[in-house]
């Protein structure tokens, strides 16, 4: 079953729709229709980062960043120019992919660490700004954010918001899927295989690295401005450097280069922290050991890993 | 505006000696392991924080220190041994995601071990500001500037004197070939971890008077840490004492001159520049990639 | 008229010159071999050939463009495709996919369609895998096609490399050391494979240490050492000049 969850393409993508429908007959009051949503959210960014780093082998530990931008892009426009939601998040989404774009040239060209700190001092930048601005932004307290509305109708309470974040995410999962499967995204994982070989059958490696970049900068934005309005408040904190690393972590933990591994990291490590404040004091250190533990004993990922063996059990 | 300018140097002397600790902690690592430890700040909070603690509970302060830096180089062992040496071949990302687990996991222990308050640490020799041409520096940064030129030279020393620095130094030029003359490679990486742990530590003891510690006054410090060894040049020893000097004095001249809310983005916005315009660093050298 | 002119080519690495100016012509339609001892400076010569380096001097001319100092995707563009001594496969996918990413620059779709999956894209992308396949099979590997690369043993690899390089359709194709470490039977199929594509009328840069693959196959045949052009000639002129075996025993004799 995850054998075939992790390859085939469009049996995964009814299995997800499946679970997207069927989960509500799980999920028993609001607080679990809340970790759903945000599972949801989070999912969105992690399967367009894996575009980048499961696919096209490229680091970001500043994805934050575009999510900040898209939220606070959202928040800002919405509550102090007046713009209709939608109007907003098109244009900070838009804002985050112009943003990706004009940066992720001069960045992609940098490789392992170099990459990993340069976008990290990308995201870093970005959310310092945002703490900084506090007449815009309200700094570190935060801000308030109006409900979503679109042609006059408010999307509000846990159910309305769970069959739009899974819509979307269903959304999501079958443009990463069509990507991978075209000219395009066999070009991105061709960089990640040998960048010399892809590019000696034609593939610029600027032009795609640029282009896995932009995508996954506009999945985070869309998610960010998406959980602003949903949530109704944001702070810094979906910016920062940690949330970059939750985002990343998410991504190696479902798999990389599996794009429903990219969900289910994302609903792990969503859920987790859920379950360790259960533990109070202790959340922080198990959250840490948890992270720790799982990169060294399944540095694959847990779908790969989970595939192979029912593989092998299968033989 | 003379006068202000020196005390925007002495300041940033101050600050760039402990980034260049941090960063100099760091290409310790780097280069034995190649490995971005992202825990390198949570080495400089351990030792700060040790002390505070052994000289509140009555120890005298030079053995609190000497006890501090032994714990910080007991965890940087523990990290060694428990997490990287288990995952030998990961990708950069997984060791990123390792070292970043390993931050998160002392920071939690510390909260428990320790608090979530600040703490501050009595000056090694009182806090009577000393003149110097019109501005004035504390004692307390002396000490910051004379211990870090010790341990540059004692650093400096052990890799160019020391037949275990040597080893260090040759592990990470070619590690095949170390292996083939008799080095040891894992006994190096230990010996990486803890001494860079040791560094580290030293660096959070020494501005525990100045700025305070607390259990997580680790992140920022080793971004800044990075960013300064970026700008010498991955792992470049000299380029991480003089990218930290530069950083910490660039970035006090930009809060003095520029903007004191935006402090903690000078070092960003110099890292990313020169990632753009030199990626390989105000020091090493460029090689040619084989195919 | 050359199909392919390179003059005074030259690549430094440090202080070792590599190639030092070196300077040839390749007629369209013929196979063209670059021999000479080991470190002569051939795989150089080749990555220079299709800009994976950009030499320190001398100019590379193809098909009328001067592509000297171009990047490698843009030697691609141009229509020079290439294999490589030391496999650079997409371990990451699988055979099938390796050849379609050797068309890439024959399967563009837009983004966007591609995202959407716009009605024709499952149209395209089945006749883009025809091909593959019928790629595969040219080289004797269709039996592997929906392996992932990382499964396939290392003579398939090889040949894997070769149904890549041409899915480009390039007018060039240049061939690092095919039949190294291959059995005589593959390497005979080598043999089989480069006559079929000059038959076809694909130009074939051939640098190889195979002897009788190199005499049996070769129009002209170009003899580097220590990154000069010793000679050139036909397979007859080269073979019988002195100086080619002496570079040859040489350095047997310094290797011994
Ligand atoms: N990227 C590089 N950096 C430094 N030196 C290099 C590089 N690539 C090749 N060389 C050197 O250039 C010389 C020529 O190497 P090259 O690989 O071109 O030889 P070759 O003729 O292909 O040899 P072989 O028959 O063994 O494949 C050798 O001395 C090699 O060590
Ligand atoms: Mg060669």
């Amino acid at each position: 079953m995850l054998a075939w969850l992790a390859r085939a393409r469009t049996g995964g993508l009814a299995a997800l729709v499946a679970a997207i429908v069927l989960l509500p007959l799980a999920l028993t009051n609001n607080y679990h229709y809340e970790v759903a949503i945000v599972v949801g959210l989070n999912a969105i960014v992690c399967v367009g980062l894996n575009l980048l780093i499961g696919y096209a082998g490229q680091i970001s530990l500043g994805h934050a960043g575009f999510y900040g931008l898209g939220a606070y892009g959202s928040a800002i426009l919405t509550a102090r120019y007046g713009w209709p939601p939608a109007a907003a998040l098109a244009a900070s989404t838009a804002g985050a992919a112009a943003l990706a774009y004009l940066v992720g040239r001069p960045i992609l060209k940098l490789r392992g660490h170099y990459l990993a700190m340069a976008t990290l001092g990308m995201g870093i930048i970005i959310s310092i700004v945002i703490a900084t601005e506090d007449r815009i932004t309200g700094g570190p307290d935060g801000m308030a954010v109006a409900p979503f509305t679109l042609l006059g109708y408010t999307l509000a309470g846990e159910r309305t918001w769970y069959w739009v974040v899974g819509a979307a995410l269903a959304l999501a999962v079958w443009l990463a899927l069509n990507l991978i499967d075209s000219p395009a995204g066999r070009a991105l994982r061709a960089l990640h295989g040998s960048e010399v070989a892809a590019q000696v059958a034609g593939v610029d490696p600027g032009r795609y690295k640029v282009l896995a970049f932009v995508i996954s900068a506009v999945f985070a934005a869309v998610a960010g401005s998406l959980t602003a309005h949903y949530a109704g408040f944001i702070t810094p904190a979906k910016a920062s450097f940690l949330h970059s690393i939750e985002l990343v972590t998410m991504v190696v933990l479902g798999g990389m280069a599996s794009t429903f591994g990219a969900v289910i990291g994302a609903a792990v490590l969503t859920t987790l922290p859920q379950v360790l404040t259960l533990l109070k004091d202790y959340e922080m250190m198990v959250f840490g050991a948890v992270l720790m533990l799982s990169m060294i004993f399944l540095p694959r990922g847990l779908v790969p890993t989970l595939a192979a063996a029912l593989a092998r059990r299968r033989r | 505006m003379g006068a202000q300018l020196t005390q925007y140097l002495l300041t940033g002397v101050t600050i760039g000696a402990i980034y260049a600790l941090v960063a100099l902690g760091f290409s310790i690592i780097y280069n034995a392991s190649h490995v971005i430890n992202f825990a390198q700040g949570e080495f400089v909070m351990i030792g700060g924080m040790t002390t505070v603690s052994l000289v509140d509970g009555g120890v005298p302060l030079p053995l609190a220190i000497a006890a501090a830096v032994l714990v910080a180089a007991a965890v940087g062992l523990a990290l060694e041994k428990l997490a990287i040496e288990r995952a030998r071949g990961a990708s950069v990302v997984t060791l990123i995601i390792i070292t970043i687990g390993a931050s998160i996991f002392l920071r939690g222990l510390a909260q428990l071990v320790w608090d979530k308050n600040f703490h501050a640490l009595r000056p090694f020799t009182g806090d009577t500001p000393i003149a110097v041409l019109g501005a004035t520096i504390l004692p307390q940064s002396l000490w910051v500037i004379g211990v870090t030129i010790a341990i540059v030279a004692a650093l400096g020393w052990f890799f160019a004197r020391t037949l275990a620095g040597k080893a260090m130094l040759a592990a990470s030029h070619n590690r095949l070939a170390a292996e083939l003359v008799g080095i040891r490679v894992r006994h190096v990486l230990l010996l990486a971890f803890g001494l860079s742990a040791a560094v580290g530590a030293m660096a959070g003891i020494l501005t525990a008077p100045i700025t305070l510690t607390s259990y997580d006054v680790g992140l920022m410090l080793a971004l800044k840490g990075f960013a300064a060894a970026i700008l010498g040049g991955l792992g470049s020893g000299a380029g991480a004492v003089v990218g930290g000097l530069t950083l910490g004095i660039l970035e006090s001249l930009g809060a003095g001159f520029i903007s004191s809310a935006y402090k903690d983005v000078f070092a960003f916005v110099i890292m990313l520049a020169v990632l753009f315009f030199r990626p390989s660093g105000l020091f090493a050298a460029r090689s040619a990639e084989r195919v | 008229m050359s199909l392919l002119a390179v003059e005074g080519l030259a690549k430094e690495f440090g202080g070792l010159k590599a190639v030092d100016g070196v300077s040839f012509d390749v007629r369209p339609g013929s196979v063209h071999s670059i021999i000479g001892p080991n470190g002569a400076g051939k795989t150089t010569l080749l990555n220079l050939l299709n800009g994976i380096y950009v030499p320190s001097a001398g100019r590379i001319v193809f098909d009328g463009r001067d592509l000297t100092g171009a990047a490698p995707h843009r030697f691609a563009a141009a229509g020079i495709a290439r294999t490589f001594q030391n496999l650079q496969i997409f371990f990451n996918m699988t055979a099938l996919e390796n050849v379609l990413v050797g068309g890439h620059l024959h399967a563009r779709a837009p983004l966007a369609a591609a995202m959407l999956r716009l009605p024709g894209r499952a149209e395209a992308e089945r006749g883009y895998r025809v091909q593959a396949l019928e790629l595969l099979r040219f080289v004797g590997i269709e039996e592997y096609a929906t392996a992932p690369a990382d499964a396939m043993p290392y003579g398939a690899l090889k040949r894997l490399e070769i149904a890549r390089a041409l899915a480009a359709l390039a007018g060039l194709v240049l061939l690092d050391e095919p039949a190294a470490g291959l059995n005589p039977t593959e390497t005979a199929a080598i043999d089989e494979l480069i006559k079929r594509l000059s038959a076809g009328g694909v130009t074939v840069i051939l640098v190889e240490h195979n002897m009788r693959l190199v005499m049996g196959v070769s129009d002209h045949i170009v003899v580097l050492d220590y990154g000069k052009k010793l000679t050139e000639g036909t397979a007859e002129e080269v073979r019988n000049d002195p100086r080619v075996i002496e570079a040859y025993l040489g350095a047997a004799a310094a290797e011994a």
